[in-house]
């Protein structure tokens, strides 16, 4: 158990304490469901709070330990006398509901499926792979004495290995816990590496600084001399290029022209546009807005801070956690005045969808993952998309290579762009595999991963070259980029091409 | 308002696709949905038809009282099973009457297999004939099957030439010399030779096998020298480790590697080891994870795209709206929380077993999630398993009980939903793993499903 909030005191019970009877909630040999309410956030870093030592049964589990270093069992385990086995079933032996991830652990049964759908283990074999990563890290920290592996901070946070355990095994929340934990207690705060971190999982505001000046930050922060003094000093390669501020913010764009043009009660959307539609392609916003309006939708667009994405992948859970709160505030707000909310950006989806309440314990937080959707399968799940783009036609005739994210794949959308244009005439989608791009955020970021990042995405840029079209097509910024590095192409957003064909 | 599609196939495995692609074929507008990526990735990349038929009564007459596995008491015992078979047809007629292969029929079967053999291409090898080959398994024993990987061919056990089988001691999993003793123990035609060589020594010690994919299908440079040129120079040296009766020793003709060469360019790989070695190469499937599995998975999924199936994957489905007439209207998939709509004029289930988790079990009993359809069982769980562990196990033959058309039986016999269809490990009377047949119960049954929900949903 890593928790220990004040207002949840029953938690130390089922760790420290006797639990009698058996538990309401005795855990289902079936498959458990990462995240959900039953499952109590992990992370719970409240300012000023000590953090946690190793996540194992802490708090006087030390002296109550059982012999596999766990925790203790509620009966006794095997080696009480007065066990009756005609009263207990084995599986009561653990303390349920409430206990952390145990039970995600004990799902695994060695498949190594895991493994094999890693990206990063893939090309860099100093990698050992998510199995480790997650439930055998997990054992492991039970020890009070256990560091975390420092490889934890090669995972790129792809989250392929969730969608290919099939034991629903929660291996990134494992892995998003044992980053935190790493980066909290074993990390140099003063080291380069922490500081190119702390910048790079706090894009926003970088972002948010540069766009005061963004024709000034675009040219000098792909200045040559000052790139090469980026490797140099915080290890950013300078192989990459920054991508472009927009002179004119998504949200300015959004006040300048007045808010919402149409109002409706019964269809509102709150937007997470996240920072990079904002800051750098508020074109992707704008086309946002323009299809949901030719739907008669109303759209919100509340305040609203990163959506954590980049700093899950860097074990920043503080910051992460404190632009939830924002966050989390702000959308249920508008899920009061009738509104869903939606995504374009498929990184921001999933975290709100997922590792919010994985991670987090915030009122509300469970009604913002319930009500958060990608832009383009709220469309196909509540308009008649299939029938509004039948008749249509682009004039000049287009091909895409499209690319899909693993945050999209996670969230069952990974065909959902090519299906919806597959019968819109002058339109020839490609899909150009299930290979991740390598980017991962910020993992290609980083001048010590820049290698094996181009490496991942050498699948992905062949396959893009193969294909019949020359511009590529993604929901995700981060793989736009790399996909516009490898290749040279110029990158569209399914959203901009939706704008195009309806309102054609 | 729902997402809709003629026809649903909840499941992702080779059943699933069998059928998403005989309904599309029958003109039905598919979609498939499956919650995790596909099993096909922990298959051996077998596709087996029936290699046996195993005995369903004891030998001597079952203990009485109820079993205790694992304990000092008589174990009751069981005759060893027919086979291994060299026709699997001609044997269907002696399985229990309950099994899949009796219900929908030897045709199925063979139908089944020639729609694999048209999606595998030349990447499969053994539809020349109605016959099993034998092939050697990563445990040293010989597997009777009805297609194998391409990259399999030259290990056929049935072939007399001598083999090396290559071994690298970071794989532990994978012992060749141990191998190479325990074909020669099982009577195949040939002298082998089990080596370990030093190749996989430059990757970390538990370097993943698909890393020495990628180092290979992309040649990349092993302390200078090109990964497929550095692993055939490892191998050199022992291609006379071959010693026969006679204490004679000859070249080897053929080598056999683990499944790991290469991913993308495994032909590739593989022809530039041949020519460096001048002996042919083959695979030897592996457990998970499995590269010739991999390699199906997106053979096959390829395939469900050029014939217009929809499909995703990473949200189950997890529960059931009927009409008044008993019909499955929609199936509410959980995508993150929320649950959303999809209906079908038909619906195919084939979300795999118990390992498959189609099947879910607990001390109590042992369900069908989805559908909740009913799965036939003894109520004393003590019933469920015998003493032997190689004996006719009750519990393997769980699942459901579908009619000639596939459609899974209440627990009166009758078809529990008229546009419901089950395939592949869901359905139960199959003992796959002592029969050798998982892949083709998910061949036949999902070509029977798929045709059948088709013809529901465009009547």
């Amino acid at each position: 158990m890593t928790r220990d909030t004040a207002d949840d005191g029953d938690a130390g019970d089922a760790t420290g304490g006797e639990r009698d009877g058996g538990s309401e909630t005795r855990a289902s040999p079936g498959v458990p469901e990462a995240g959900r309410d039953e499952q109590p956030s992990i992370f719970v870093p409240d300012e000023g709070e000590v953090p946690e030592g190793a996540a194992g049964g802490d708090r006087g589990a030390s002296d109550r330990a059982a012999t596999d270093g766990g925790v203790e069992s509620a009966s006794g385990g095997s080696d009480s006398t007065e066990l009756d086995p005609d009263a207990y079933d084995p599986v009561d032996v653990f303390p349920g509901g409430d206990l952390d991830l145990r039970e995600g652990a004990d799902s695994c049964y060695k498949c190594t499926s895991c493994d094999t759908s890693c990206p990063v283990a893939e090309v860099d074999d100093e990698f050992p792979g998510p199995k480790f990563q997650g439930p055998e890290q997990w054992r492991l920290k039970r020890k009070d004495d256990h560091d975390i592996d420092e490889s934890i901070t090669s995972c790129s946070n792809c989250m392929r290995c969730d969608d290919a355990c099939p034991s629903s095994v929660p291996l990134s929340q494992m892995h998003n816990e044992a980053r935190g934990q790493f980066v909290e207690e074993q990390m140099e705060k003063l080291s380069v590496e922490y500081v190119r971190n702390r910048i790079l999982a706090n894009y926003r505001t970088s972002a948010r600084l540069a766009s005061i000046v963004p024709r000034t930050a675009s040219l000098a922060m792909n200045f040559g001399p000052v790139r090469w003094a980026m490797e140099k000093t915080l290890g950013i390669p300078k192989e990459r290029d920054f991508p472009e501020f927009a002179t004119e913010t998504f949200r300015e764009w959004w006040e300048a022209r007045g808010g919402a043009q149409v109002e409706n009660p019964d269809k509102r959307v709150a937007y997470f546009h996240g920072c990079y539609s904002n800051y750098n392609t508020p074109e992707v916003g704008k086309a946002m807005v323009s299809v949901y309006e030719h739907f008669g939708y109303e759209v919100m667009v509340p305040p609203q801070k990163c959506s954590g994405t980049p700093m899950f992948a860097n074990g920043m859970l503080k910051d992460a956690r404190r632009h939830a709160e924002t966050n989390v505030e702000s959308l249920i707000e508008a899920i009061g005045e009738g509104a869903d909310v939606i995504a374009s950006c498929t990184s921001c989806s999933m975290s709100l969808r997922q590792e919010y309440p994985e991670l987090f314990d915030i009122h509300g937080i469970e009604d913002v993952s319930e009500h958060t959707y990608e832009a383009l399968e709220y469309l196909r799940i509540n308009e008649d998309l299939e029938g509004e783009l039948a008749d249509t036609e682009l004039a000049d005739e287009r091909a895409f290579a499209y690319h899909a994210p693993c945050h999209a794949r996670n969230q069952g959308l990974s065909r959902q762009a090519v299906e919806t244009f597959r019968d819109v005439d002058g339109v020839t989608m490609e899909d150009v595999g299930d290979s991740c791009s390598g980017i991962s955020g910020t993992y290609g970021w980083k001048e010590e991963k820049y290698e094996k990042s181009m490496e991942i995405g050498e699948e992905m840029f062949e396959h893009m070259e193969d294909a019949e079209g020359d511009v590529g097509m993604t929901e995700c910024p981060t793989c736009a980029m790399q996909m516009e590095h490898g290749t040279g192409y110029e990158i569209k957003h399914p959203l901009q091409l939706l704008d195009e064909t309806v309102g054609a | 308002m729902a997402i809709d599609s003629d026809v649903l196939v909840v499941g992702g495995g080779l059943a699933a696709i069998t059928a998403a692609i005989a309904a599309s074929r029958e003109g039905a507008d598919v979609r498939l949905v499956s919650h995790k990526s596909s099993t096909l990735r922990q298959a051996s990349g077998l596709i087996d038809a029936l290699g046996y038929v195993p005995a369903t009564e004891p030998a001597t007459p079952l203990r009485e009282g109820p079993p205790t596995a694992g304990r000092e008491l008589d174990r009751d015992e069981w005759p060893d099973p027919e086979g291994p078979l060299a026709d699997p047809f001609e044997a269907v007629d002696r399985l229990p009457e309950t099994h899949p292969y009796r219900i929908v029929g030897a045709d199925a079967l063979r139908e089944g297999l020639d729609l694999f053999d048209e999606l595998a291409g030349d990447a499969y090898r053994g539809g020349h004939t109605d016959r099993n080959a034998l092939l050697p398994t990563f445990g040293g024993s010989v597997k009777p099957t009805a297609r194998y990987p391409a990259a399999a061919e030259a290990g056929l056990a049935s072939d007399d030439r001598p083999a090396l089988i290559v071994g690298f001691r970071s794989l532990t999993e994978y012992d060749a010399r141990a191998f190479a003793g325990r074909l020669e123990a099982a009577g195949v035609p040939f002298d082998a030779a089990g080596a370990e060589v030093e190749f996989a020594e430059a990757f970390r010690a538990d370097a993943k096998v698909t890393r020495l994919a990628k180092a290979l299908d992309h040649d990349e440079d092993i302390d200078g020298v090109p990964a497929r040129e550095a692993l055939a120079k490892a191998v050199a040296p022992h291609l006379h480790d071959v010693v026969d009766e006679a204490g004679g020793v000859d070249r080897v003709e053929r080598v056999g590697f683990p499944a790991f060469l290469g991913d993308d360019a495994g032909d590739e790989v593989r022809a530039e080891l041949a020519d460096r070695l001048g002996a042919d190469v083959f695979e030897i499937p592996m457990g998970p994870p499995s590269l010739p599995g991999l390699r199906l998975e997106d053979r096959l999924f390829d395939a469900l795209d050029a014939e217009g199936v929809r499909f995703e994957t990473g949200n189950p489905v997890v529960g059931v709206e009927t009409e008044a007439d008993g019909r499955v209207e929609t199936v509410a998939v959980d995508r993150k929380g929320r649950e959303t709509p999809y209906g079908a004029d038909a619906f195919v289930l084939a979300t795999g077993g118990l390992v498959g988790k189609g099947l879910d079990s607990d001390r109590d009993g042992v369900r069908e999630p989805v559908f909740d359809l009913h799965v036939g069982q003894p109520d004393d769980r003590y019933e469920w398993f015998v003493d032997d562990a190689f004996g006719d196990q009750p519990y393997a033959r769980f699942g459901v009980r579908p009619d000639e058309r596939g459609r899974p039986l209440d627990g009166d016999g009758e078809a529990q939903y008229a546009n419901v269809f089950a395939a592949g490990g869901v359905v139960g009377g199959a003992d796959v793993a002592r029969e050798k047949s998982a892949s083709g119960v998910s061949l036949a049954t999902g070509l029977v499903a798929g045709r059948q929900a088709a013809t529901e949903a465009t009547q």
